[in-house]
């Protein structure tokens, strides 16, 4: 089809879920008032001395080692020189040669097929503040976030496809929520992400002139911009123009990339040592601690959901991409919860109802226990499988006990032969046109007699009872 | 021979948002170079079998443990500020 191909570059930065930033003890809770989060350090004030939060520097080497990076045994910190009114030091504390880690990599996988995508890099710095722009003109400047502990991930330009960017974006959230080092949260920026593209001829060695994609504000809109940005490239290609290195927002509402500036030579930071920081010596045995400290990744859960509780491939994949999923799930199957029914139903109603209230599964009343005794009370006929909709919607939106909610609904699935033989009985005298239809072979009028069975009891017939009785019955009229 | 140029001293200039007229150019570009010329006395030295140093001082892994304490009030924070609106610093546009 196309005879140009993508090369896709990522730059993620994560913020590290530390108590106090990363330079001074100030908290790093997310959403306090403005400016209640700082002190002279933090705020640049000349004559302040930072001192290196150890806790940063464990987080960052754990996610660099999840991401099989090598360890970098000799660090220091570098002064990045900017001026914007975010950082008030006019220099972003940040490390340049010697990063946390090197040469990492994660395995994607995309229509079936795996793929490893390179890291580069991942290092530390400090995040910088926020700012609001005013509608008269001027900024509005709130340096809670500044110094807030900050990882930068760069990929290699190894990803060719908006859908493996968005498998890659998944894949790293994924592994560094395992690694319990940050919420990876993009609504409120501890999670984000830009993203460089070039086009270049197939069969071509050299890259041509990339683009950078800011403000992608989901990894939908990584995705989107992307396929976006790759087409607009092309056209300007294909109708003779030159691509230019700018930087480009993607602009939800059009679903456009738009320029925001042209960068004219390469960026020109002054990156040297901090003086006011001393070097950083990781030893061996630290790197095997941190090391010790890194839990069960996601790759490796999948393969045990499959091999210890037999679910497909594809559940254990759905299922382990979120940890409060996969850790959801577990505790079902502790509670003795069918593994398969489970993930049915945390890949279906669950997932469902929390897309649509926009929520994780822990900001729900549901319990695994709970769920796993809903599970059971299908399992033993005392409730159908249509009713348990009803008595889940119950429990993940007011909470409680299945067991409970059944009694107190008068839910309980009718499976007395005789009972429903007299509904049976009632709905077959008030629809000879459907008897008639189905001696005459048509086999739908069965479905709309059950149907009925079903809306007379308001759901509680069992329903293979219902289907058995209706075929007896039939023969008899 | 020159060790900086005008263009050079422009662009630092520029870096570090400073406005020089043309005879400020000639001016700098005259002292940075000899300020250059001084430090260039370093070069004379052999390094070769030396690791660079990015710091002076021999100490490594000066840590502290993660603990949040108090910040200051916000109107501590504020007290330098030359405008303020809502509890934020307020600054010109900045694009």
């Amino acid at each position: 089809m196309s005879n140009f191909e993508t090369i896709i570059g990522l730059e993620v930065h994560v913020e590290l879920k530390t108590n106090s930033k990363i330079f001074c003890g100030c908290s790093t809770d997310f959403g306090a008032p403005p400016n209640s989060q700082t002190c002279p350090i933090c705020l640049g004030h000349p004559g302040v001395l930072p001192v290196l939060n150890k806790q940063a520097v464990e987080f960052s080497m754990r996610a660099a080692m999840a991401l099989n990076c090598e360890i970098n045994r000799e660090q220091y910190f570098d002064r990045k020189n900017y001026f914007y009114p975010d950082n008030p030091k006019a220099y972003q504390i940040s490390q340049l040669d010697k990063p946390i880690g090197e040469h990492g990599w994660v395995e994607i996988e995309v229509n079936g097929e795996k793929k490893k995508i390179g890291i580069t890099r991942l290092h530390l710095e400090e995040d910088a503040g926020k700012l609001t722009h005013a509608a008269d003109g001027s900024s509005l400047v709130d340096l809670n976030r500044q110094g807030t502990p900050l990882m930068e991930i760069v990929s290699e330009p190894d990803i060719r496809t908006a859908e493996e960017a968005y498998a890659y974006l998944e894949k790293l959230k994924a592994i560094i929520q395992y690694t319990v080092v940050s919420d990876c949260k993009m609504e409120e920026g501890s999670l984000r992400c830009d993203a460089n593209i070039s086009i270049r001829p197939v069969g071509q060695k050299e890259f041509g002139t990339k683009t950078e994609l800011k403000n992608l504000n989901s990894f939908a809109f990584v995705q989107k911009g992307i396929e976006y940005e790759e087409k607009r490239q092309e056209e300007e290609i294909l109708n003779g123009g030159e691509i230019l290195q700018e930087t480009r927002r993607f602009d939800e509402k059009s679903n456009k990339t738009i320029l925001m500036r042209v960068k004219e030579g390469s960026d020109d930071y002054r990156y040297f040592p901090d003086p006011d920081l001393v070097q950083l010596s990781v030893s061996e045995e630290w790197i095997e601690r941190v090391r010790a400290e890194i839990p069960e990744l996601p790759d490796a859960r999948k393969q045990r959901y499959v091999s210890e509780f037999g679910l497909p491939a594809y559940d254990a994949g759905v299922l382990t991409a979120s940890i409060k999923m996969a850790d959801f799930f577990e505790k079902g199957v502790q509670e003795k919860a069918d593994p398969k029914m489970l993930s049915n139903w945390l890949m279906g109603e669950v997932s469902a109802y929390l897309n649509n209230a926009s929520r994780e599964i822990d900001e729900t009343p549901l319990t695994p226990g709970n769920l796993a005794k809903m599970i059971k009370l299908i399992e033993d006929g005392t409730i159908s499988s249509k009713i348990a909709k009803k008595v889940f919607k119950e429990m993940i939106e007011n909470g409680g006990d299945p067991g409970t909610i059944v009694k107190e609904k008068g839910l309980v699935q009718i499976s007395d032969e005789g009972a429903i033989r007299e509904f049976v009985v009632a709905v077959l005298d008030r629809n000879p046109q459907s008897i008639e239809d189905f001696k005459n072979g048509k086999d739908k009028a069965i479905g709309f007699l059950v149907g009925q069975v079903m809306k007379e009891t308001k759901g509680k017939a069992n329903p293979p009872l219902v289907n058995k009785l209706i075929a007896e019955e039939l023969k008899n009229r | 021979m020159s060790q900086i140029s005008k263009d050079e001293v422009k662009h630092v200039a520029n870096l570090a948002r400073l406005s020089l007229s043309e005879e400020e150019v000639d001016v700098f570009t005259e002292q940075l170079d000899a300020i250059i010329g001084f430090a260039e006395q370093l070069n004379e030295l052999d390094t070769e079998n030396i690791e660079p140093t990015t710091h002076v001082l021999e100490l490594r892994n000066v840590l502290r443990e993660d603990q949040a304490r108090e910040s200051v009030p916000r109107e501590e924070a504020l007290k330098n500020a030359p405008d303020e609106r809502d509890g934020q610093f307020k600054v010109p546009k900045t694009f």
